[in-house]
């Protein structure tokens, strides 16, 4: 009787063990940072086409310290199950000038509306981005790129 | 000594304790108070300024459904709004992607692009949603409503409802 009273507690001791690992490894990939990995030519040169792991965090775009320059996770405002990685050109009341290369030579300008931010892929000729989209809400931002670490080695250093 | 250790070992626990509800509110649901009336009468049948958020509902919310994205016409949702990110709304979905929604003001009608629902409050006349700001999308929903759970006597399911102005491919 008490052999399954000492088990019972055993198991529920791992559990809690178990649990409190789980949640320390949500909150740290949710909240903090994570390793994360891109692929794809609309990055091009920044970002390699075959695939490379980046370090991504989560803090800036919670205390709105963001703006151009800053390579970002954003969720598509097309296919929400997608995360695309681009580039932030204009915030909140900027005016951006753009042209689409394979329809004419146009040019385009647009102020950025309250609460959105203008991205685009460093590659312009092979990105979807707003410039197809329109400008996309703050909310969309699920992290930002610090940091290429681990593959390809040579490649070692922040992303500034 | 003693002392110190039962500080450290509940500042332990407090620790934990907020992690697996930061856990548990971000992956499968959480409870939240739902403010104004642009969804009476399935919220806050009376808005009584005097109480104020005393009279609140407290809604179920499911982070289930950010598995898949996946939704269907007259779920009551939570969404980040478009102009301001750190605020959050409750409207209903009125249109999912393909959806032909028509204005009864203009005589106009739009498609909802691919990636975006049209959200619409059950009290129309006091209620800030795709009307103004068009459709928002889908990546902005943080979850799905499911019941009240406070007061007592206004516990139940929440139901989905039907819209009549629009036209969606069978």
């Amino acid at each position: 009787m008490r052999r399954w009273g000492l088990l019972a507690k055993e198991a529920l001791t791992q559990t809690l063990t178990f649990a409190r690992f789980f949640c320390l490894f949500h909150v740290t990939n949710h909240y903090l940072w994570s390793p994360t990995l891109v692929f794809g030519p609309s990055m091009l040169p920044t970002l390699n086409l075959t695939g490379d792991v980046i370090l991504a965090e989560y803090v800036s775009h919670r205390v709105g310290r963001l703006g151009p320059g800053d390579i970002v996770f954003v969720r598509s405002p097309v296919d929400p199950n997608k995360i695309v990685t681009k580039r932030i050109v204009g915030v909140e009341g900027d005016r951006v000038t753009y042209f689409k290369p394979r329809n004419g030579d146009s040019c385009h300008t647009v102020v950025v509306p309250k609460g959105h931010v203008w991205i685009q892929g460093d590659n312009l000729y092979a990105s979807r981005d707003s410039r197809q989209f329109g400008p996309v809400p703050y909310g969309l931002i699920e992290g930002k790129a610090f940091f290429r670490q681990v593959w390809p080695p040579n490649s070692f250093g922040s992303l500034g | 000594m003693a002392a110190q250790n039962f500080l450290w070992s509940f500042t332990k626990n407090c620790f934990t304790f907020g992690l697996i509800g930061l856990t548990i509110s971000d992956r499968y649901a959480s409870i939240v108070p739902v403010r104004g009336s642009s969804m009476s009468p399935t919220f806050n049948l009376t808005t009584d300024s005097f109480m104020g958020s005393l009279s609140d509902d407290y809604v179920l919310v499911e982070k289930f459904c950010l598995q898949k994205y996946k939704f269907s016409h007259g779920d009551v949702i939570v969404f980040c709004s478009p102009s301001n990110h750190k605020e959050k709304h409750v409207k209903r979905i009125i249109g999912l992607p393909g959806d032909w929604i028509g204005t009864p003001m203009t005589n106009d009608v739009m498609k909802v692009p691919n990636g975006h629902c049209w959200v619409e409050g059950d009290n129309p006349s006091s209620s800030l949603d795709s009307r103004s700001f068009g459709p928002i999308p889908l990546g902005l929903i943080k979850g799905w409503v499911t019941h009240i759970l406070w007061p007592p006597q206004r516990v139940r399911h929440i139901e989905r409802k039907n819209h009549e102005n629009i036209l969606s491919p069978s």
